[in-house]
């Protein structure tokens, strides 16, 4: 089988673009198979004989083993990030279906950034007044990053809120 | 949240699809039949539905059998309810908008 590895980086309000570049991927011929830090691990299958899906969700096992009952397959897990495939030939492949769930979605992502956002916050502070090793504004740095990261997250989620108001 | 609000589409057909005992895939396949196509729920948003119904006890997950791992729901004489009232609901908006668009 011949395989392909492939190292990129996206921003975690870019969820929906990865997405689109690992179909992309997919109709050109190469299916994800694994996944790892930034890295991609790709082997060749047929030009779009699978969509892929990817989404943030928290270890659960019998979710995964919901997907796999609907004809989709586990590609595996980035920390918080889980990745399914699914062949063309089994039908449509999505993993929300209404506006509802992608809210959901957006305000789980938002509450892991604001935690990991809000720890970073609390330990730079508390380093920047280490008078050893002042490596405070390392957790700061972090910290206004996840920040932007919330509010691009929040800015997709108005979106759809607005949306929400019309229609179903 | 008053019980009174609307039930999403979603909730709807999925509440629809239990009244006999039924599985997260043949649920997504019932909806879209009874839907005729328009409907085709995605399998996050149906997990997401089932563990909230089940939450409200309009559904209950039925014990999983021996041999069988795939988990089956069904309706509750509660969700039966909310069904039932939910049905006079969606008449009336159909009345209301069918009459009103006649010009009676």
């Amino acid at each position: 089988m011949e395989r392909n590895t492939i190292r990129k980086w996206f921003w975690v309000w870019e969820f929906d673009k990865e997405e689109a570049w690992l179909n992309g991927m997919a109709q050109n011929g190469w299916v994800l198979e694994s996944v790892g830090f930034c890295t991609y691990h790709f082997v060749k299958c047929e030009p779009g004989e699978y969509n892929v899906r990817l989404e943030m969700h928290g270890y659960d096992e019998s979710y995964i083993q919901f997907m796999q009952d609907t004809g989709a397959e586990f590609v595996g897990r980035m920390v918080a990030w889980i990745y399914f495939r699914k062949k063309t030939t089994e039908g449509p492949f999505d993993l929300f279906s209404d506006i509802d769930s992608r809210i959901d979605h957006l305000n789980k992502i938002g509450r892991v950034l604001g935690i990991i956002g809000t720890a970073n916050l609390l330990i730079g502070i508390m380093n920047s007044f280490n008078p050893v090793v002042n490596i405070g504004w390392i957790n700061l740095l972090c910290a206004t990053l996840l920040m932007y990261c919330l509010g691009r997250i929040h800015g997709k989620k108005e979106a759809l809120e607005k949306e929400r108001l019309l229609h179903e | 949240m008053p019980e009174s609000y609307a039930l999403t589409e979603s909730t709807y057909y999925i509440l629809l699809s239990l009244l006999k005992p039924q599985h997260g895939y043949g649920i997504m396949l019932m909806t879209e039949k009874m839907s005729h196509g328009r409907i085709r729920l995605a399998a996050g948003t149906l997990y997401g539905a089932l563990n909230a119904l089940c939450d409200k006890g309009w559904i209950i997950q039925l014990p999983v059998e021996d041999g069988s791992r795939k988990k089956e729901y069904k309706l509750t004489d509660a969700g039966r309810t909310i069904l039932a009232k939910e049905v006079a609901r969606l008449r009336e908006l159909a009345d209301n908008g069918e009459r009103i668009l006649k010009g009676e």
